[in-house]
């Protein structure tokens, strides 16, 4: 079993840097996704008008927004010390992600320090690497940049808790070097008067093997961007989600997959259920295939369960096709209520109403969550999605749609 | 209670479907007494009812029963809710068995075992009980990983049923044409399950079927001919034998003359 050491050695970081272009990568703008920036100013205050944030309530972000952030979110370990970091600019950093929207901008130039987890090429982490991201102060805007690096042939699982009561700019990026394989957890497990603005941008490297699971759960409102690129052909992405939006509560995740590379795939599934008054949950998948991008493969799928009254789910697949010399390329996107034959087959068997309300929610995310991989993190997930099942119990029995 | 109270007695049923066009009537008036111990099988033609009969029975919404009665051991069960009937002691075995994603046939049998018990079965003696089950009906151990119903074969899913019908042993069970769409040894095998359940001998089975065929291997007390929404005719054995020969025919004509 290898241990995951902290201690950064440069030597190793510049041989995962050779996989990656630079920054200056010159980026084809797709009329699906803004070409990004690190200048704050160039990222105009959101009207509402404008494609990306005509979703999003605006008043409950502005504050993220408008003013420079106060200070930035504390990210430890289990067991490490602190983590190494990354100055504005200093490679890695900068290298995968430019910020696409003001928040991302914001969090990119107020986290002077970005902390950096380096796996060096062929290391095999046996147990996930948990990082916890905690905030306390419920006014205060906090900002976070972290920076995950993944040698060549690596392999790991990272697992990003969020909690607390924070307004939150966190940005996440990631290398993922050549026939490197790389799980990003990301769960915002936030306290419910928690906003949480960021994005998530990877590239993988060829042959490379990247899957980010977004768990959206806690918060008042949670805005994830997250975005894949390729740096070789072959490449493999997986980006799963999984969400449950209470009442009040808005989550929002949007997705751009850029298929710039030959032969590469990409599987994005994302599941969500929405209870209560004024629960609200956006989802946009935007799969870009580049000219040069022949051979590949995409689907692209959401699933809403609405299981009451008075709740909103958006969902906005979109394709953009620049060649057609792929494998394959799809979406599918649903929202619905619960089918009277499953639980009416399940009544017959003596699981009273709720019961079987509960069971029919539960199997609908277990289906995504068992495609995860890494056993304790499945039966971690399960545990917080019974949870939730068990507080929207409380505050009002799963009741007739 | 008294013991003529015992069983699933029927009287007079009328129940309508839910249609745009507004309720629609489909049993007219339908009387049966299933006595602990027996095995009665109802056949018919296509769109006599038989499944509505089924399904009204079991409680589902889509169903509406407008007059009559329908009585388990003296406990009326129009007005309950499709747990409460299967509390109650009724099963029905579906024609048509319905997809659970995600859920796991183990934690589904755990859950119904637990809901109809009261209480969580002990894990060690339920997996081993499990395991016989499924084993008697020729699926492996494996079979219990996998969600409930889905990418099950035809014969799969009519199994999965009977494995049901044994681990949750009901006071009585409607089966609703559990014989279609299997083939010979799949058949044999679900008739046998059907047989180890009714061998208790204080358990009621109402068997809905299309054709004589699962006769050959379960043996009914009595036959019921179900033509346009009510019984026409009630025989032994012998009814089977006669249909089988003569068809729905003259019952058809007979329902649709009067």
């Amino acid at each position: 079993m290898t241990a995951f050491d902290p201690v950064l050695r440069k030597r190793e970081a510049a041989e995962v840097n050779a996989a990656n272009p630079g920054p200056a990568e010159a980026r084809t703008v797709s009329h699906l996704h803004p070409a990004g920036s690190f200048d704050v100013d160039s990222h105009l205050l959101p009207s509402g008008r404008e494609e990306v944030w005509r979703f999003t309530p605006l008043d409950r972000v502005e504050a993220l927004l408008k003013d420079p952030p106060a200070g930035v979110i504390e990210i430890t370990g289990d067991g490490l010390g602190p983590l190494p970091t990354l100055a504005i600019g200093q490679t890695p950093r900068g290298t995968v992600l430019t910020p696409t929207d003001r928040a991302a901008a914001l969090a990119s130039a107020h986290t002077a320090a970005a902390a950096h987890v380096l796996i060096p090429a062929g290391q095999r982490l046996e147990e996930p690497l948990r990082l916890s991201l905690r905030a306390a102060d419920p006014e205060a805007v906090v900002t976070g940049h972290l920076v995950i690096e993944a040698g060549p042939g690596s392999q790991a699982v990272i697992v990003l808790h969020h909690t607390g009561a924070a307004r939150y700019l966190g940005n996440v990026e990631v290398s993922v070097g050549d026939e490197a394989r790389v799980t990003v957890v990301s769960l915002q497990d936030w306290d419910h008067t928690a906003v949480h603005l960021g994005q998530h941008e990877a590239r993988v490297g060829r042959r490379g093997e990247y899957r980010h699971i977004a768990v959206s759960l806690g918060g008042d409102l949670i805005r994830l961007q997250n975005n894949v690129s390729y740096a070789g052909s072959g490449g493999a992405a997986q980006l799963f989600g999984v969400y449950f939006a209470d009442a009040g509560q808005h989550i929002e995740h949007r997705l751009f997959v850029d298929h710039n590379h030959p032969k590469g795939t990409s599987l994005v599934d994302y599941r969500g259920a929405l209870q209560g008054q004024h629960a609200r949950s956006v989802w946009v998948g935007d799969v870009l295939i580049r000219p040069e991008a022949k051979g590949i493969d995409t689907y692209e799928s959401n699933k809403n369960l609405v299981l009451s009254e008075g709740c909103r789910a958006d969902a906005v697949p979109n394709l953009e096709i620049e060649t057609g010399e792929i494998q394959g390329a799809g979406h599918s996107a649903s929202t619905g209520r619960f089918d009277e034959e499953q639980l009416f087959y399940l009544r017959s068997r003596g699981l009273d109403e709720a019961a079987a309300r509960r069971l029919v929610v539960r199997g609908f995310f277990a289906q995504l969550v068992a495609r995860i991989g890494v056993s304790d993190v499945e039966e971690a997930l399960m545990a917080k999605i019974d949870r939730e099942l068990d507080q929207a119990e409380r505050s009002r029995p799963l009741k007739g749609a | 209670m008294t013991t003529t109270d015992s069983g699933l007695v029927i009287t007079d049923l009328h129940v309508s479907v839910e249609t745009e066009a507004g309720p629609k009537p489909i049993l007219k008036g339908v009387d049966l007494a299933i006595r602990p111990g027996q095995i009665h099988a109802i056949m018919g033609p296509n769109g006599s009812g038989k499944s509505t009969l089924a399904y009204s029975l079991a409680g589902h919404p889509k169903y509406t029963i407008t007059g009559g009665s329908v009585a388990l051991d003296g406990l009326e069960l129009a007005g309950l809710s499709p747990d409460a009937r299967a509390k109650a002691g009724l099963f029905l075995a579906m024609q048509y068995p319905v997809e659970v994603p995600g859920v796991s046939v183990a934690n589904f049998l755990r859950t119904a075992k637990t809901a109809l018990g009261g209480a969580a079965p002990s894990l060690r003696s339920w997996v081993k009980e499990v395991d016989a089950a499924l084993g008697r009906l020729q699926l492996d151990s494996e079979f219990s990983s996998r969600s409930v119903n889905e990418g099950f074969s035809g014969g799969e899913k009519k199994r999965h049923e009977i494995v049901q019908l044994e681990l949750l042993n009901p006071k009585y069970a409607i089966l609703d044409e559990t014989d279609s769409g299997l083939d010979i040894d799949a058949l044999r095998i679900v008739a046998e399950g059907v047989n180890r359940y009714a061998a208790q001998g204080d358990r009621g089975v109402l068997l809905i079927t299309h054709y004589t065929r699962i006769l050959r291997y379960i043996e009914p007390d009595f036959v019921h001919v179900f033509v346009d929404g009510r019984i026409a005719e009630e025989g032994g054995r012998e009814l089977a034998d006669q249909l089988e020969e003569n068809g729905y025919e003259k019952y058809v004509k007979a329902a649709a003359a009067s």
